[in-house]
């Protein structure tokens, strides 16, 4: 570097004496905390070791997870299917789309849980045909919708209710002036949501849906009011009431939610960053998809950028 | 050629134009919150030639233009692009009916726009966004999108730009992607609205030559601008808006240097 850079100013800092009493006294907290976990026998932890890797526990926890991921997919679905619904010209489509989140969202899990476990009772076949006309297709509700299924559509569908507001959220979250580019190029209506408006709404619609799956992994646990009795919460409390150790138990089951809350929330940060791409100005998503050889903007401009004394946006309405 | 003492309808010996725009009417919204925005256009654009739309803000300029490419639907009137009716058809009784969105948008995909602020999209790097389009709409290979993209993004000077996302270009670089996506659809005719008004003073030239460059190639144009100058230089035929109606039209040395409607004085005399 040619620039010769002067020597930065030497000044004393500010006293910050109120800094290093309030960390000393939440240390201190802390370690109370620490200690009131650790010496205390009736933590059990010999026996959350045990039952840690207990095969029923693990097994829950295998239940738990189809479960999670088997709603939040058949949620996810539906939930883009009622956003589009709730955007289309047809007002039917509006209107039954604004019901279905009126509903679920409406009503609480735990009694559309309890309801999808006495479908069975309410309508004990079930058949496929037209309405108050013929039918072509019958069946027996036990057969079809066991309580694994009962349990994994009662999820299924409470959560898509919450989602398809933050898929709206998303799709009006873009720019409808990429719509209008895209359709100016010739593409059809479907192509403009799937690769262009979708894609960029996915920006606003990943964090929070990250946060709904790891509120998923714990409603999970209400699934015993279907009754579906395989999963975690409901496996470590059985274990916990049969050998009279609930708090062990109920640690164990902790453990593990709070195990599979961190993968959760490491997969969740690289789905934002491959979304983010294209949006924070020097970094790209993917790995080697920049421009080779090193920088693309001089770092000059980046760093002004980051003093955030200019205006964000470079569109203001420009009178010539 | 685009003299307005040639009415198209009646010389025989002059070729179709490739843009026929006859009593267009625009009204935004209806009853009491109806905007009359349009109020009967008529405009020729020769093949290959290059018109410039002037006029203030509110003039309906931008509107004009987005209907020509159906982005708007027009109230009344019809528009012809190269002999097509755009939006309708007319069946052998002569009842109109309102074109397939599938047909509009195959309309769509043979005129290229550039929009004031870019609309490249975000997600995509330079060379991404001018393949999408050939790729998506016109079912060409991606080897075959990528080498047309290479050579346009070369043609509007960004060769070495091509793996950048627009976040990461200036202004005038994103615009003239812009220009090559549009490109990248062989269109018979661009559109530009205001393609110079959202950049940095001192980016304007460069799009302003990408599009000089583009003229000189037989292109046929209609160029909202504010910029006199290029309507100056490059322009072949110059229409003056104000208020829904054009109210001077012709030559840009007819029109530029010896305006008979006050208004178009009063107009360049702001502008310039």
């Amino acid at each position: 570097m040619t620039d010769q850079l002067p020597e930065p100013l030497h000044a004393r800092p500010v006293p910050r004496p109120g800094r290093w009493v309030s960390a000393v006294v939440v240390l201190v907290l802390v370690a109370m905390a620490v200690n009131a976990l650790v010496t205390n026998p009736n933590f059990r932890w010999d026996t959350v070791w045990l039952y840690l890797r207990d095969v029923v526990v693990v097994r829950g926890v295998a239940w738990t997870l189809v479960l999670t991921f088997g709603s939040m997919a058949i949620a996810i679905v539906l939930a883009v299917l009622l956003a589009v619904m709730r955007r289309s010209d047809n007002p039917v489509m509006r209107a039954v789309s604004w019901f279905w989140i009126w509903f679920f969202r409406g009503t609480p899990i735990y009694t559309q849980l309890v309801f999808w476990g006495l479908l069975s009772v309410l309508y004990p076949r079930l058949s496929l045909g037209v309405p108050f006309g013929p039918e072509f297709w019958t069946f027996t509700t036990q057969d079809v919708i066991t309580a694994f299924w009962a349990a994994l559509l009662g999820l299924a569908l409470n959560e898509s209710a919450y989602l398809a507001e933050i898929v709206r959220a998303g799709l009006s979250s873009v720019d409808p002036g990429q719509a209008e580019a895209a359709k100016a190029l010739g593409m059809k209506d479907g192509k403009i949501l799937r690769r262009i408006v979708l894609p960029q709404a996915m920006r606003v619609i990943v964090p929070p849906t990250g946060n709904e799956t790891i509120s998923m992994l714990k409603t999970t646990s209400l699934v015993l009011a279907v009754p579906f009795t395989l999963e975690l919460t409901y496996a470590t409390n059985a274990i916990g009431n049969r050998t009279f150790q609930p708090i062990p138990l109920l640690i164990v089951a902790a453990l593990w939610y709070l195990l599979i809350t961190s993968l959760l929330m490491v997969g969740q940060h690289y789905l934002e960053r491959y979304y983010g791409r294209g949006f924070d100005g020097g970094r790209t998503g993917r790995g080697g998809r920049g421009p080779r050889g090193g920088r693309r903007r001089p770092r000059k401009q980046d760093l002004i950028g980051a003093s955030g004394t200019t205006k964000d946006d470079p569109f203001l309405e420009v009178t010539p | 050629m685009t003299a307005p003492a040639n009415d198209p309808a009646t010389d025989t010996t002059a070729p179709a134009p490739m843009v026929e725009v006859r009593g267009v009417h625009k009204v935004f919204g209806r009853g009491h919150d109806a905007v009359h925005v349009l109020k009967g256009i008529d405009l020729d654009v020769a093949r290959g030639s290059v018109t410039v739309v002037l006029g203030p803000s509110g003039s309906g300029k931008s509107t004009l233009l987005r209907c020509v490419n159906e982005l708007e639907e027009i109230t009344a009137g019809a528009i012809h692009v190269d002999g097509d009716l755009m939006g309708y058809r007319r069946d052998a009784k002569g009842v109109l009916h309102r074109l397939h969105p599938k047909v509009i948008a195959e309309q769509r995909s043979r005129i290229g726009m550039v929009f004031q602020r870019f609309h490249l999209f975000p997600h995509k790097t330079a060379l991404e966004n001018v393949m999408e389009a050939p790729v998506q709409v016109r079912g060409l290979s991606k080897a075959d999108a990528r080498r047309r993209a290479l050579e346009l993004l070369e043609r509007v000077g960004l060769s070495d730009r091509v793996e950048h996302y627009p976040a990461q270009l200036s202004g005038g670089q994103q615009q003239r992607v812009a220009i090559a996506r549009a490109l990248a659809m062989d269109p018979e005719l661009m559109l530009f609205d205001e393609p110079t008004s959202a950049l940095d003073p001192e980016l304007v030239g460069e799009v302003l030559a990408v599009m000089q460059d583009l003229a000189r190639s037989g292109m046929t144009m209609i160029v909202v601008t504010h910029e006199i100058g290029f309507a100056r230089e490059v322009a072949d035929h110059v229409v003056f808006m104000d208020d829904g109606v054009i109210v001077e039209e012709g030559r840009p040395g007819d029109v530029l240097d010896n305006p008979a409607e006050p208004r178009l004085r009063d107009f360049l005399a702001h502008v310039l």
